[in-house]
């Protein structure tokens, strides 16, 4: 299970991902863990371009075939990106959740919350199971 | 820790995601639910539908029970396995299950009934059998195994003898044939050709491994949902239940009330129903616009002004494989024009009605514009 979590990342326990970008941004996603808990992805609905999210805040919706799920912001900021292939592509998700499958960037409003370091965040995982 | 069926082991050496349904721990799906899903409508799939509940009714007034027990009429089963699809009604009305009646011989009948309403059916079956003397067996020896999709009969076929393949072959559709201890019907719940095959327990992990070898792709509970939908099939307790009554569930179809002087229980509540006329009506829908349509969604007209009552609501939602749209069923009250708009988390989304079934038999019957 380890080689399936990127070392370079940060988690949230609602299972979302923060990268830092060289720019002081941030992408954020859903971990492999929660694209294979929900199954087949059919729709990403992914927050309008400038909207200021709070911590914790749902700003996005991804429904696989069986149910539809909140994306919780894990950090505040303004969104100044959004992933569109994911409107035509919404698979993206299951197929490269860290990487093709990213949601959003957002710039961040103050500093970045404490999150789960990849060896946090995959005890986490081991202990919910 | 839920009942199992006698596959339950090789679903979980599959990797197949497990869930609870109606008490029983039942395979999801095996990894892709839409490949399983596309698997049917192209060449074949195989379920485990062993948590159906299979009664046997036997008794020389099998058939006067079930003409009273049943909205649909049994007196149209005149070839020996032949089945009905019918409702078994409350005297409101409401529908207390929904189920399939094989005529076997005179004295015994096979009806498959729904897990999760297993034990109220049972209670409501002995009750009515007894001044019958129609005597009430619960089959739980037996696994049902659904083979679906163009390839689901040869597939089946190949492992028969030669005399009883031809049996087999020879079955006609809503009709089945006993092959050794084996009762083989021609029915499903996705829209497809193909069998359902009611089995001793005990050889249901042998054969479901040998029509795995034969091609047939194991599926899960997942794309029988889709399927299902696709094929315009209710669902017991989503598109109706004990509140609701067949003519607003679209299953006016299935109910037979010629001749008048058949009285099966719910007749008076129905024909009372049919008279006053402009309830509701169970119609198809497809999104026009991106998103997923999913049961308890407002459905009002498209030019309704805001706080105008809503016309229904969606008793089954998801997202169509085949059509790679979102489609449902809504009990809706009498609309004029095919426009409706549907609330997706607070905001209005454009669909439009249309009528099930959305796809049979591989082909799409629906026009996406």
């Amino acid at each position: 299970m380890s080689e399936q979590i990127p070392q370079d990342l940060q988690y949230s326990k609602s299972h979302e991902w923060i990268r830092a970008l060289p720019n002081g941004q941030v992408e954020v996603g859903i971990t492999d863990h929660a694209q294979s808990a929900l199954g087949d992805l059919v729709f990403v609905e992914v927050p309008q371009l400038d909207r200021k999210l709070a911590v914790g805040e749902a700003c996005a919706v991804v429904e696989s075939v069986k149910a539809a799920s909140d994306v919780y912001s894990p950090v505040a900021g303004r969104v100044i990106a959004r992933n569109e292939e994911l409107s035509q592509t919404p698979e993206l998700l299951n197929s490269d959740p860290y990487g093709a499958g990213w949601l959003m960037r957002i710039e961040l409003d103050g500093k970045v919350p404490a999150l789960l370091a990849p060896s946090e965040y995959q005890q986490f995982l081991k202990e919910s199971e | 820790m839920g009942l199992k069926t006698p596959l339950y082991n090789l679903h979980v050496s599959a990797h197949a995601k497990i869930v609870d349904f109606g008490g029983w721990d039942m395979p999801l799906s095996y990894g892709s639910q839409i490949e399983e899903h596309h698997a049917v409508r192209r060449d074949a799939g195989i379920f485990d539908v062993s948590h159906m509940c299979v009664i046997d009714l036997s008794g020389e007034r099998t058939r006067e029970l079930l003409r009273h027990l049943l909205a649909n009429d049994v007196r149209r089963l005149t070839v020996p396995g032949r089945a009905l699809y019918s409702c078994m009604l409350l005297p409101t009305g409401g529908v207390i299950d929904d189920l399939i009646v094989y005529f076997l011989t005179e004295s015994w009948f096979r009806l498959v009934v729904n897990a999760g309403t297993r034990e109220k059916d049972l209670d409501w079956i002995r009750e009515h059998a007894e001044p019958f003397g129609v005597a009430v067996r619960e089959r739980s020896d037996l696994a049902i195994l659904a083979v679906q999709g163009p390839a689901a009969r040869e597939k089946t076929a190949a492992l028969l003898t030669p005399t009883q393949r031809t049996v087999a072959l020879d079955i006609q559709r809503f009709s089945a044939a006993a092959i050794d201890s084996w009762l083989v019907a021609r029915t499903g719940y996705t829209g497809e050709d193909g069998f359902e095959i009611m089995l001793p327990g005990t050889d249901a992990a042998e054969t479901w491994c040998a029509l795995v070898a034969q091609g047939a792709r194991p599926a899960g509970l997942g794309a029988r949902d889709t399927l299902r939908l696709e094929a315009g099939m209710n669902l017991y307790g989503n598109d109706m239940d004990e509140t609701r009554h067949p003519l607003e569930s679209g299953l006016a179809w299935t109910v037979d009330f010629d001749p008048a002087e058949r009285d099966f229980i719910g007749r008076e509540a129905l024909v009372r129903a049919r008279a006053s006329g402009g309830g509701y009506r169970q119609v198809g829908l497809v999104l026009e616009e991106r998103g997923v349509l999913r049961s308890h969604q407002v459905v009002s007209a498209a030019d309704a002004a805001d706080g105008a009552a809503p016309l229904g609501e969606v008793t089954s939602g998801t997202f169509s494989p085949t059509l790679n749209r979102a489609i449902a069923l809504a009990r809706l009250k009498p609309a004029p024009g095919s426009r409706v708009r549907v609330d997706i988390r607070g905001k209005p989304h454009a669909a439009r009605i249309v009528k099930p079934p959305f796809v049979r038999n591989g082909k799409s019957l629906i026009d996406i514009q």
